[in-house]
C-alpha cells in the first residue's frame, strides 16, 4: 500500500499527542486514524475498527441532527470540509459502536498540502455535556 | 551513474584537526550520469571542491535543493557555471506554501547576506519550483517527495539504467512514531528510498542526543539504520554529521552500528571525496 502524504502522517502524530478527539479522513472520506480519545467517543479502538469507507462511518455512526433527524451527508462537517475545501462547524448526534448515543460539536477543516495537494480533511469533536 | 561526496558535515561547516578523514563541509554530492549529465544534490560548502571536477565547456548543470537552510545553500554563490555567460543552470527546490524558489532564494542571494544578487549572475539561471512526483534531468528519472523536516523539505531518488540513487540527508522519520518504524504506509521517506541500491540519510544524532534534539529534522544513526531496513535498501551512507562529532566518535558509532550481525545491508560513514559506483 502506498506511503501515506508527509502532511497526513504529520497530522496523525500531532492527534496521537493531543487530548482533543480527532479523526483523520482521506479525500474520499475513508477514516484514516482516530485518536484514543475519539476511540471513546466512536466506541472502538481504532485499531480494532482500522480504516472505515465513508459509506460506512456515515451509516454505522448514524450523524442526526439536533432534533435527531438524520443529517444529510452534505450538512455533516466532515463533508463540507473535503468536497468544499472550507472548515465547518455544527452540533452533531451520533450512535457510537458501542451504541451510545452521543451529542457532539464538530470543527472539520480541510487538509490542503504544499502545492494546494487536497490531501483530505481533520475533524475535531468535542461531547456537548461534557464541555 | 557515479556518485561522489563533497560535503557530509550537517548544519555548520566544521573545519578542524578533528574532522578531517569525514570532512568539515556542508552537504553536496556530486551525481554524473552515463552520458555525462551533472546533478548536483544541495549546495553547502562542498560545493566549493566540486568545482574543480566541471568541465570548461560544460553546457547545462542541474542543482536540486532538499531546502533551503544555510547549510545546504551556502557554498551556492561559489558554484563557478553561475559566473560562466553559456552555462545553462536549472535549479530545483521546493516553494513555501506562500512564495516559490525565486522568492525564497533571492533572500539569501541579496546584501546583507550576499554581495551579489541572483539576477544580476551571468548564467542562464533556471529556477523551477521542483514537482512532487516523477520527472526527468537529461538522462536521469528523478522522483521527489516531501519529507519530515522543519519548513518545506524533500528527498530525491535518482534513477538510472536500473540503479536507484536515494538521498535524504535531513530526515526525522522518527518524530511523533510512539513506535519507529511504523509501518512503510505510516513513515516518512519509505517510497522513495524503498529498496534504493544506495541511501545517502541523516544520521546527525546518538539516541540521547536525540531525546534532547527532537523536533528539529534529524535523526539518530539507530533511526537511520532502522529506516534503511524498512525500506530495504541495499547500502546506507551516515550523512549529516553533527559539527560536534570528531573522526574518531564517527568511527565509534559506525563500529557500533555494524557490530549487529542481523544488518541486511552494507553501512557506509559517509566521507568528503568518496565516490560510488551504481551499475
Amino acid at each position: 500500500m502506498r506511503q501515506r502524504d508527509i502532511e497526513i502522517i504529520l497530522m496523525r502524530q500531532l492527534a496521537s499527542y493531543l487530548v482533543v478527539p480527532i479523526f483523520v479522513v482521506d479525500t474520499k472520506g475513508t477514516v484514516l486514524f482516530y485518536n484514543e480519545p475519539a476511540e471513546a467517543l466512536i466506541g472502538r479502538q481504532f485499531d480494532e475498527a482500522g480504516e472505515m469507507p465513508m459509506a460506512d462511518w456515515t451509516t454505522v455512526l448514524n450523524p442526526r441532527d439536533e432534533r435527531d433527524m438524520p443529517l444529510p451527508l452534505e450538512s455533516q462537517p466532515l463533508v463540507i470540509a473535503l468536497r468544499r475545501h472550507v472548515p465547518a462547524y455544527r452540533r452533531v448526534r451520533i450512535t457510537g459502536l458501542d451504541g451510545v448515543a452521543r451529542s457532539l460539536e464538530v470543527v472539520a477543516f480541510p487538509l490542503q498540502g504544499q502545492g494546494n495537494r487536497m490531501l483530505g480533511a481533520a475533524a475535531l469533536f468535542w461531547e456537548s455535556d461534557k464541555k | 551513474m557515479n556518485v561522489t561526496l563533497w560535503g557530509t558535515r550537517g548544519s555548520l561547516p566544521s573545519a578542524g584537526p578533528d574532522t578531517i578523514r569525514y570532512g568539515g563541509n556542508t552537504s553536496c554530492v556530486e551525481v554524473r550520469g552515463q552520458d555525462g549529465t551533472l546533478v548536483v544534490l544541495d549546495a553547502g560548502t562542498g560545493i566549493r571542491r566540486l568545482n574543480s571536477t566541471i568541465e570548461p565547456d560544460l553546457k547545462r548543470v542541474y542543482v536540486l535543493l532538499t531546502h533551503l537552510h544555510m547549510d545546504h545553500i551556502q557554498g551556492f554563490g561559489f558554484f563557478q557555471p553561475l559566473f560562466r555567460q553559456k552555462a545553462e543552470v536549472h535549479v530545483y527546490g521546493p516553494p513555501s506554501t506562500t512564495h516559490d524558489l525565486r522568492s525564497r532564494l533571492t533572500k539569501y542571494f541579496s546584501p546583507p547576506l550576499f554581495p551579489v544578487r541572483l539576477r544580476d549572475l551571468p548564467a542562464q539561471l533556471m529556477l523551477h519550483d521542483v514537482p512532487l512526483g516523477k520527472f526527468d534531468v537529461d538522462g536521469f528519472q528523478v522522483e521527489c517527495d516531501l519529507v519530515t523536516h522543519p519548513g518545506p523539505t524533500v528527498g530525491y531518488r535518482i534513477a538510472e539504467g536500473g540503479s536507484a540513487l536515494v538521498y535524504i540527508p535531513d530526515h526525522e522519520p522518527a518524530l511523533g512514531a510512539k513506535q519507529f518504524p511504523m509501518s512503510p504506509q505510516w513513515t516518512s521517506g519509505h517510497d522513495l528510498a524503498e529498496g534504493a541500491d544506495l541511501l545517502i540519510h541523516d544520521s546527525q544524532y546518538t539516541l540521547p542526543e536525540y531525546g534532547e534534539r527532537a523536533g528539529w529534522g534529524h535523526s539518530a544513526i539507530q533511526h537511520a539504520i532502522a529506516f534503511a531496513r524498512l525500506a530495504g535498501v541495499k547500502r546506507l551512507v551516515t550523512f549529516h554529521h553533527d559539527p560536534g562529532h570528531s573522526d574518531d566518535f564517527i568511527d565509534t558509532l559506525t563500529k557500533e552500528a555494524r557490530s549487529d550481525p542481523r544488518l541486511p545491508f552494507e553501512l557506509t560513514p559517509g566521507q568528503e571525496g568518496m565516490t560510488f559506483h551504481l551499475r
